[in-house]
């Protein structure tokens, strides 16, 4: 006799609950009840004592009546409605991010195919352009140097490969995004609260509809998942860099008749550009941050050496791949700091 | 005024809140600016303005701030659009624009002037002067011919290669200038250009602006706070008060004929001997065998009569305009102008401006 059953009986759904069937396979709490040897007559025979009431969940329900869904049958159907979606949904998502996967695979095919006497020179030439900061330079070349003398060389260049393609990809989805946000307050009410949850979800908690959705050997799986991560705070900050240029500027542009685009690329773009690379500084630094647990679903680098440091408890390996996630973080970070502080100066109101 | 009106005002009004079409009856039948804000929190910003602006004249439009004056300067360029009434600028209503005509406008007719400069901060002293010329899709050399040219009209010639956040306050005041003037423009709106800047730099910026116009003849619509500022430089002065004109008219008419306490009070800190003009309080021309100690132009200020008659006011003085003779100064008259009028005290001269 179940806590819920004059429940029923009073509602006059009995007729309902006894129609549908036996309820499906035994769960773990009637193998227990079943196992202790109490027969459904003792266990009828002392009631429930009104402070042990059960919460009317839909387990508690279905003992009393099986009509009623399982928890465990609604996330059955959550994962069959899923699935159901899957194959039209993978039809349009699969084109659409197939360049993802390409262009994920040829910067990984095209960092390791420079030998490493030429991408070191190279990396510290980008440097100096961006930064011109010869101690800049110094520091970059210098870590990779390490990191290839303890043989962590190609772990940090395929890390390198996989921050530059979804840092561009950022770049390019989320600067047009956060141009249209500072247009249109409409455009950005409705993005808030997007962004607000890209950034509060827990990473694993999207990573497995798309495990579901793509195959864990494809690159765009970890791209999309860094990707959807790391490109908030730019978004954000290009929004919030055009809001904030100074009205008297606008208004100056606009009584010399600038139309609406010349305002955007001669004025608004260039003055919100130090927002705009903090932002790019932000994206950079969480997508490095997500590369690692990418590392999970097949995405190559440092990360899968972290990942074997925790899996098979190898200390060292794990600590010294962690050091050198650290060492790239530091030196992203000091570039575009740097290449950000150049474009500060020049435009100081 | 004979002259056709290059700007002209009718009827102007501006209410800003939720729904200002709804409120303009309400305006209309007379209610005041705090009585609509509290009743219906719509703030009233300008009502029923009228305004000629003369070609080639300096029109001043005064008022201490909350009057309405920037407001009132954004509708000819319609920066603001008005709740009611018609801005008309050569013979053609501005609110009937539509988009690409309204920035040919701003582009070709009107060009402003900045309280706060407001020149882009990350492009060079000269990129910021030809910029009209690049807005209106001319080549970078015209543009850099003319930004240079004005440049060095402004008296900054030296200084093209660099960034506004490297000048002084007026040196960015002259950038903002030439950035006006080298869009040639007929008309160019002046928005507390002066206010920002320190005083001896204001008289210096005054004085250019003065000369500049001497030359180039554009009509100037001038907005201040600063009455001084708007008795040297007008040709026409308006005065607002919440959002409405107390009065307008030659600034020398309006110091010797004030027409409202408020005027009054604005008037009487004045320094009236640098300001009155001999024209301004002389009497008609005629002869009746006095012995004139000499001779002054109509347009001498006061200050510079007192000057001359070394502080004697026993003297009588001809007055010349272009070689005619066209009056008779009393230094006694002279005298009695410098004191403002008082309601109940009204013998001063009769004004023959």
């Amino acid at each position: 006799m179940a806590f819920y059953d004059g429940l029923f009986d009073t509602l006059g759904l009995r007729d309902w609950c006894d129609g549908a069937g036996d309820g499906g396979p035994m769960t773990m709490a009637e193998l227990l009840a079943k196992s202790s040897g109490r027969t459904a007559e003792e266990a009828a025979a002392d009631p429930t004592p009104l402070l042990q009431t059960p919460f009317p969940s839909l387990d508690a329900l279905n003992d009393a009546c099986p009509a009623v869904t399982r928890t465990r049958d609604m996330t059955d159907g959550v994962e069959n409605a899923f699935l159901a979606i899957k194959d039209p949904l993978k039809v349009v998502l699969d084109p659409i991010t197939q360049p993802l996967s390409w262009a994920l695979n040829g910067s990984l095919e095209m960092f390791q195919a420079i030998p490493w006497f030429v991408l070191i020179p190279l990396l510290g030439l980008l440097v100096w352009v961006a930064s011109r900061s010869a101690g800049l330079v110094a520091f970059v070349i210098g870590s990779f140097l390490f990191l290839g003398f303890i043989d962590h060389y190609v772990y940090a260049v395929q890390t390198l490969s996989i921050i530059f393609v979804c840092t561009l990809i950022c770049v390019a989805l989320g600067v047009p995004v956060g141009i249209a946000m500072s247009r249109s307050d409409t455009m950005q009410r409705a993005t808030i609260p997007v962004l607000d949850m890209l950034q509060t979800l827990p990473t694993f908690v999207y990573l497995i509809p798309l495990i579901f959705l793509f195959s864990v050997t494809e690159p765009k799986l970890y791209g999309i998942a860094i990707i959807l991560y790391a490109i908030v705070p730019v978004i954000r900050l290009t929004d919030l860099g055009i809001r904030l240029v100074d009205k008297d500027v606008i208004e100056a542009a606009d009584a010399f008749g600038m139309s609406d685009r010349q305002k955007l690329w001669g004025v608004q773009v260039p003055l919100a550009l130090p927002n705009i690379m903090a932002g790019v500084n932000q994206t950079i630094m969480m997508s490095l941050a997500m590369v690692v647990i990418a590392s999970l679903v097949s995405a190559p680098g440092l990360g899968v050496l972290v990942l074997r440091g925790i899996r098979n408890l190898e200390l060292g390996v794990g600590l010294v791949s962690g050091f050198g996630i650290v060492l790239l973080a530091v030196l992203l970070d000091r570039v575009t700091k740097a290449a950000l502080s150049r474009i500060n100066v020049s435009q100081k109101a | 005024m004979t002259e056709t009106p290059i700007i002209s005002i009718k009827g102007l009004y501006k209410i800003f809140g939720k729904d200002p079409t709804s409120a303009l009856p309400l305006v209309t039948s007379g209610m005041g600016k705090s009585e609509l804000l509290e009743d219906h929190g719509h703030v009233l910003g300008l009502r029923d303005i009228n305004i000629d602006m003369a070609p080639a004249k300096i029109t001043v439009i005064m008022g201490l701030s909350g009057s309405g004056k920037s407001t009132l300067i954004r509708h000819l360029n319609r920066l603001i659009d008005p709740t009611a009434g018609e801005v008309i600028v050569s013979g053609e209503d501005v609110l009937r624009y539509d988009e690409a005509r309204l920035r040919r406008l701003r582009q070709e007719t009107m060009s402003m002037v900045f309280q706060k400069f407001a020149l882009l901060p990350h492009r060079t002293v000269l990129q910021n002067a030809g910029l009209s010329r690049r807005v209106r899709g001319e080549d970078q050399e015209t543009a850099d011919r003319e930004g240079a040219k004005w440049l060095d009209r402004v008296g900054l010639g030296g200084n093209h290669a660099q960034y506004p956040h490297q000048l002084s306050g007026g040196m960015q005041q002259r950038v903002g200038i030439a950035r006006a003037l080298a869009s040639d423009s007929p008309i160019m709106l002046m928005d507390e250009a002066f206010s920002a800047l320190d005083p001896l730099i204001r008289t210096d910026m005054q004085d250019l602006l003065l000369e500049l116009q001497n030359e180039l003849k554009k009509t100037i619509v001038f907005i201040t706070h600063d009455l001084d500022e708007a008795l040297k430089l007008a040709d026409h002065l308006v005065i607002l008060k919440d959002g409405a004109i107390v009065q307008q008219g030659e600034p020398q008419h309006i110091l010797l004929n004030p027409s409202d306490p408020y005027i009054e009070d604005f008037v009487s800190d004045i320094n009236r001997a640098r300001v009155l003009r001999v024209r301004s309080v002389m009497q008609p021309f005629h002869v009746n065998g006095h012995a004139f100690a000499g001779t002054v132009d109509s347009n001498a200020t006061l200050e510079s009569l007192i000057e001359i008659s070394g502080g004697d006011t026993s003297h009588c003085y001809k007055v010349a305009d272009d070689g005619r003779d066209v009056g008779i100064l009393e230094m006694k008259d002279l005298v009695r102008a410098l004191v403002p009028s008082r309601p109940g005290n009204d013998d001063g001269p009769a004004p023959h401006a």
